[in-house]
């Protein structure tokens, strides 16, 4: 009995709980749910990642006292990487703060699709930076979704023009063999039909080889590639499947520098694990790794120094995950900035105010340089026809201890990306008997 | 010919790595009946404590004692806690216990040691041996040897300890019948916990090789996942068999991917040794050196 | 003195073979349906509704279909999701690729296409027992995965594989608002747990059980062994891949094959094994445990304890007390939440008189 008895005050506790946190939310705040994952095989991306955009938003707080005044509060639900918890997550976030939440930002493709519908009839934006919906870069099908910065397809294009770049010329990639390793899962798959056309376009053959989930194993893989004998290899991995790439190539004698990675491939926590065979790896980001950055050795001063910082690992502030989440907290903050500029300032914004202050971001590199982040970050300016911005990406090159930056910000084929989106938001839009919106009538 | 032997030297290779793993879940369903799927959460739980330990500053063998005593101490709990409350529950109710145990082990390796991911440097390079890539084009890690050796001195070791040792024996005797051996006075409790201490060390060897190779992180926990079929092949309670069964995934794994693969779109490693598992069982119910199991009625 | 079946005369056959025999469990079972169907729906916030009701039911729609192949059958199945993913696709391609195809006869197909795998799956469990039966599901697990990423015929081609459930729209009304999904997915659930639980209590449940108990005595007394089990995995796989085309249809909306992974099977193993194995309310209390426990945990330290504990400690400690509470109940009641049930009933017949 008395485990039954237990098991009712329990359940009494979440009820209560559950509907008592809804009360507590106070005026003149700016909340901001975070369902972030800081248990299991996410977690070194998840604490990285949430610590830098938490790092800033405290930082906001403490140096200017908030965005002009409103003050930043935020609540963390912990998703596990689940796509049923980040539905819970999202629900049990919407109604909280004074305005409810403001902006959801999942950090996982797989609940951003699970809350795709949901954040259109809640009014809520939701930002997805360098993860998401492809597609929903038009922002005529998808008005409430933001995937930032640039996707995995502007990514390619890029990467394709540093490829050219490097063989001296675009040209020259005729004859060229690229091998394309990806993991073999929805995310993985995404860039084959971009790499196709792209492979018609320059003379180029493509070889497409999977990494089935994990990817602890790649033995098979990597001798495939060694008969290929291509003359260089996209690595589009993720988690372990990146460092055991890296120690596969190294085996089978492909050359370091002739790999490159997308942005989740191009972590420490991606090379660090494969030593020295690491050395000279390449991989895409649109975020750099450094603490030498005036925005970084801001939140050193004004939120370590007063021992309020999130991370509790120090020696992984300025590594490409942390300064991903600044970030992610940089254009949260300056959406709110914008939205403020029109709705008024010093007031707390809701979704659909928000969802204007992202739809008409504008961050150029002067704006850049004040916040203190210049290279840090590519410049962006988000319409309603555009809801990526950008589609910049700058190369880093791994030199066996720290990540070095190759080149500066190299712009995506948008000739080739942007009709593809078209054609893949007009098919959503189609299934789901949506009409685009006319974006000459936004204002 | 060459190519194919190349996969085939590979696959074998990383076979004994499925075994690594494979072996620890042998050791205890053979003394305790208990499938335990902590196996995983061990491995990933041993390299961290140890990379942790040795972050901190202390020597390497120091560091590798200090781990292994944390595996004992997890074993020891394991029984105290876990198994001697449950004991006469069904397969299925330990079996749970074990995920439970999974779950719990993860959140305290990364509570104690944080998320972040580490590399581990057992000194040996992962590249090819020179010479004989010169003579023969074929390509064989000195890493993956390196791991084939310690794995067959794992073996050996084992295989004498169980043979010629009073708690080996004690230990069989508590494999074929739990009854009749404490009937004659063999302390079942404290052969359970020097079981799972073995495990555990198994777990320590398993953890430092994968983590050498791919990292000390979250994913040394889904090894656990490939070390499964060749279990089933092996028979859940035969230390050869994991072994014989680690070779076997490994290489038809590697070969179907590069053969077969091609031909439905790759990617098949990540069912194909179940599949294989299934083929074999379909022919021999109780594994390639299972005991045989008589049903009455 | 509450639950007390003596006195309780059945005068007729139709009397004695009713599904809830007992008049306090008539009574009961119909005030639990009214308060789901009337009270929740009026009562319960959104967030009840969407974000724990729904999964609630569907999970426990699974779990049923899996406490039937384990717990009445004996067959071990780690590759429920999997069935779940087949649901899921299968309905969506029903109802994409039939013009005018009914949503339930849709979800109804959907269950049968995961019952035709569950039975080729279900095959070698006709000579393979026990754990190495598991590894059977596992393959099934890994291999519909695999399959389902891979051809892109099931997804309609869309480039990341994923599919978006159509609307759910029954003679001409939409099921949008989250009462109404929820009416809907309770209404199914409500319906498949009273056939099963008449399933299981008829000739069919008692072979499953016989075989269960002991395969070899129950061929012996003719029991159709292979007709027995592969009925078990159909039905087992039809209730979960309707629990799966519910899942995407009327929780997620849009789905992706790696969601249906090993984690998933795992969970809905817990289930049934928190709730009770062999137990049709088992299946109801173990996915409320599962599903709910973790918000539970979570709420309790981002709400109480925040600031308390770092956030990576906090987040790991919801896991360790996870697990830790896995095994406590283990150990405390083997048998699962319905037993508890089961003593409280025990109690309630005496009370208040107990000795």
């Amino acid at each position: 009995m008395q485990l039954k008895t237990k098991l009712l005050l329990s359940a009494v506790a979440v009820s209560s709980v559950l509907t008592s946190s809804a009360v507590l939310a106070q005026a003149s705040e700016q909340f901001i749910g975070l369902p972030s994952y800081r248990v299991g095989a996410y977690a070194a991306g998840g604490s990285g990642i949430y610590g830098g955009w938490i790092d800033y938003m405290a930082l906001v707080n403490e140096r200017d006292g908030g965005v002009n005044g409103v003050k930043l509060t935020w609540e963390e639900c912990e998703t596990e990487y689940n796509n049923a918890r980040g539905v819970e997550c999202y629900e049990r976030l919407k109604s909280k703060g004074a305005s409810g939440n403001t902006v959801f930002q999942p950090l996982s493709t797989g609940i951003t699709y699970s809350v795709l519908d949901k954040v259109a009839q809640d009014k809520i934006p939701m930002v997805t930076i360098g993860y998401g919906r492809t597609d929903a870069s038009d922002g005529r099908v998808f008005p409430w979704v933001f995937p930032m910065l640039t996707n995995y397809w502007s990514q390619n294009t890029a990467k394709i023009k540093f490829i050219g770049a490097k063989e001296g010329g675009m040209d020259k990639l005729k004859g060229k063999k690229i091998v394309n390793i990806y993991h073999d899962s929805a995310y993985g798959k995404e860039t084959i039909p971009l790499l196709d056309a792209q492979a018609k376009k320059y003379g180029f053959t493509v070889v497409h080889i999977p990494v089935s989930h994990p990817g602890n194993e790649q033995q098979s893989q990597w001798l495939r590639v060694r008969q290929e004998k291509p003359d260089w290899v996209i690595l589009r991995g993720w988690g372990v499947m990146n460092p055991t790439a890296i120690k596969a190539a190294a085996k089978v004698g492909f050359p370091r520098d002739k790999m490159v990675g997308v942005w989740w491939s191009g972590a420490e926590e991606d090379t660090i694990p494969a030593g020295d065979a690491a050395k000279g790896f390449i991989a895409a980001g649109f975020n750099v790794a450094g603490a030498n950055y005036p925005v970084v050795k801001a939140i050193q001063d004004n939120v370590y120094k007063k021992n309020k910082g999130n991370m509790e690992d120090k020696a992984r502030i300025g590594s490409v995950y942390y300064n991903r989440g600044v970030v992610h907290g940089i254009i949260t903050v300056e959406a709110i900035r914008t939205a403020q500029a029109k709705f008024g300032k010093g007031k707390v914004m809701n979704g659909e105010q928000m969802r204007w202050g992202f739809e008409n971001l504008a961050i150029d590199s002067k704006r850049l340089k004040e916040l203190g982040a210049e290279g840090f970050m590519p410049d962006l300016k988000v319409t309603c026809l555009d809801h990526e911005g950008s589609g910049k990406v700058k190369f880093q090159q791994w030199d066996g201890k720290q990540w070095k930056v190759l080149t500066d910000w190299i712009d995506a084929d948008k000739e080739l990306v942007r009709p593809m989106i078209e054609e893949s938001a007009a098919k959503y839009a189609k299934e789901k008997n949506i009409t685009p919106r006319d974006c000459s009538k936004e204002g | 010919m060459q190519f194919f032997l190349e996969v085939l030297i590979g696959g074998l290779l990383s076979g004994v790595m499925y075994s690594f793993v494979a072996l620890g879940f042998v050791l205890i369903y053979k003394a305790s009946g208990v499938f335990n799927f902590a196996q995983g959460a061990m491995v990933f739980f041993a390299a961290l404590t140890f990379v942790g330990i040795l972050e901190l500053g202390v020597p390497f063998w120091i560091a590798l004692v200090l781990a292994f005593g944390a595996m004992v101490l997890l074993g020891i709990g394991t029984e105290r806690i876990v198994l001697r409350p449950m004991v006469n529950q069904p397969p299925i109710a330990l079996f749970m216990a074990t995920i439970g145990l999974t779950f719990f082990v993860e959140g305290l390796a990364q509570a104690m040691w944080g998320a972040s991911v580490r590399g581990l440097d057992l000194g040996i390079q992962d590249e090819p041996i020179e010479w004989m890539m010169e003579a023969t084009g074929i390509g064989v890690s000195k890493f993956d040897l390196f791991a084939a050796g310690v794995a067959a001195v794992l073996v050996t070791a084992l295989a004498l300890f169980f043979q010629y040792t009073r708690v080996g024996r004690a230990l069989r005797a508590v494999a074929d019948d739990h009854q009749a051996a404490l009937s004659i006075g063999i302390p079942l409790q404290t052969i359970w916990r020097i079981v799972w201490a073995v495990a555990g060390f198994v777990a320590l060897v398993a953890g430092l090789i994968w983590g050498a190779r791919n990292g000390v992180q979250f994913a040394l926990t889904f090894t656990a996942l490939k070390a499964l079929p060749v279990l089933i092949l092996g028979g859940f309670t035969s230390v050869p068999g994991a072994i014989v069964g680690g070779l076997i995934i490994g290489s038809s794994e590697k070969l179907a991917e590069v053969y077969l693969g091609a031909y439905v779109g790759g990617g098949i490693d990540s069912w194909f040794p179940y599949v294989m598992a299934l083929a074999f069982l379909l022919i021999r119910p109780e594994g390639l050196f299972g005991e045989k199991h008589i049903d009455r009625v | 003195m509450l639950y007390r079946e003596a006195g309780q005369f059945k005068a007729t056959y139709a009397a004695d073979q009713q599904i809830f025999p007992i008049r306090q469990d008539r009574i009961g079972i119909q005030l639990l349906l009214a308060l789901a169907f009337v009270a929740v729906p009026l009562f319960a916030s959104e967030y009840w509704l969407k974000a724990i009701m729904v999964p609630f039911l569907v999970f426990s729609l699974a779990a049923l279909g899996l406490n039937i192949l384990t717990g009445y059958a004996g067959q071990l199945s780690l590759g429920s999701a999997a069935f779940m993913a087949v649901g899921a696709f299968a309905s969506y391609n029903f109802m994409l690729r039939i013009d005018g195809m009914p949503l339930l006869v849709a979800f109804a197909l959907g269950g049968l296409m995961a019952a035709l795998v569950g039975i080729a799956f279900g095959l070698p469990s006709l000579r393979i027992k026990g754990f190495y039966l598991a590894v059977a599901t596992l393959a099934a697990q890994f291999f519909i995965v695999w399959l389902l990423t891979k051809v892109g015929w099931f997804s309609n081609d869309s480039s990341s594989g994923v599919i978006t459930a159509q609307e759910m729209v029954i003679l001409g009304y939409r099921f949008d608002s989250p009462q109404a999904k929820y009416l809907l997915v309770l209404s199914i659930v409500a319906v498949m747990a009273l056939m099963a639980k008449n399933m299981v209590r008829s000739s069919v449940g008692r072979a499953w059980m016989a075989v269960r108990d002991m395969d070899v005595a129950a061929e012996v007394i003719g029991i159709r062994i292979m007709y027995t089990k592969l009925l078990a995995f159909a039905v087992s796989s039809f209730y979960c891949g309707v629990a799966g085309a519910l899942y995407a249809f009327a929780y997620l909306g849009t789905v992706e094959p790696e969601g249906f992974n090993l984690d998933l099977s795992f969970k809905i193993l817990f289930m049934i094994i928190i709730g009770g194995v062999g137990s049709i309310s088992g299946a109801f209390l173990g996915s409320a445990f599962i599903v709910l426990l973790p918000i539970f945990l979570d709420v309790l330290v981002q709400d109480v304890f925040a600031g308390l504990l770092s956030p990576s400690i906090a987040s790991n400690m919801q896991l360790m007390v996870f697990g830790g509470l896995i095994i406590f109940f283990l150990i405390v009641e083997p048998h699962g939440l319905a037993r508890l049930w089961q003593i409280a009933k025990e109690k309630l017949r005496l009370w208040p008189f107990p000795h």
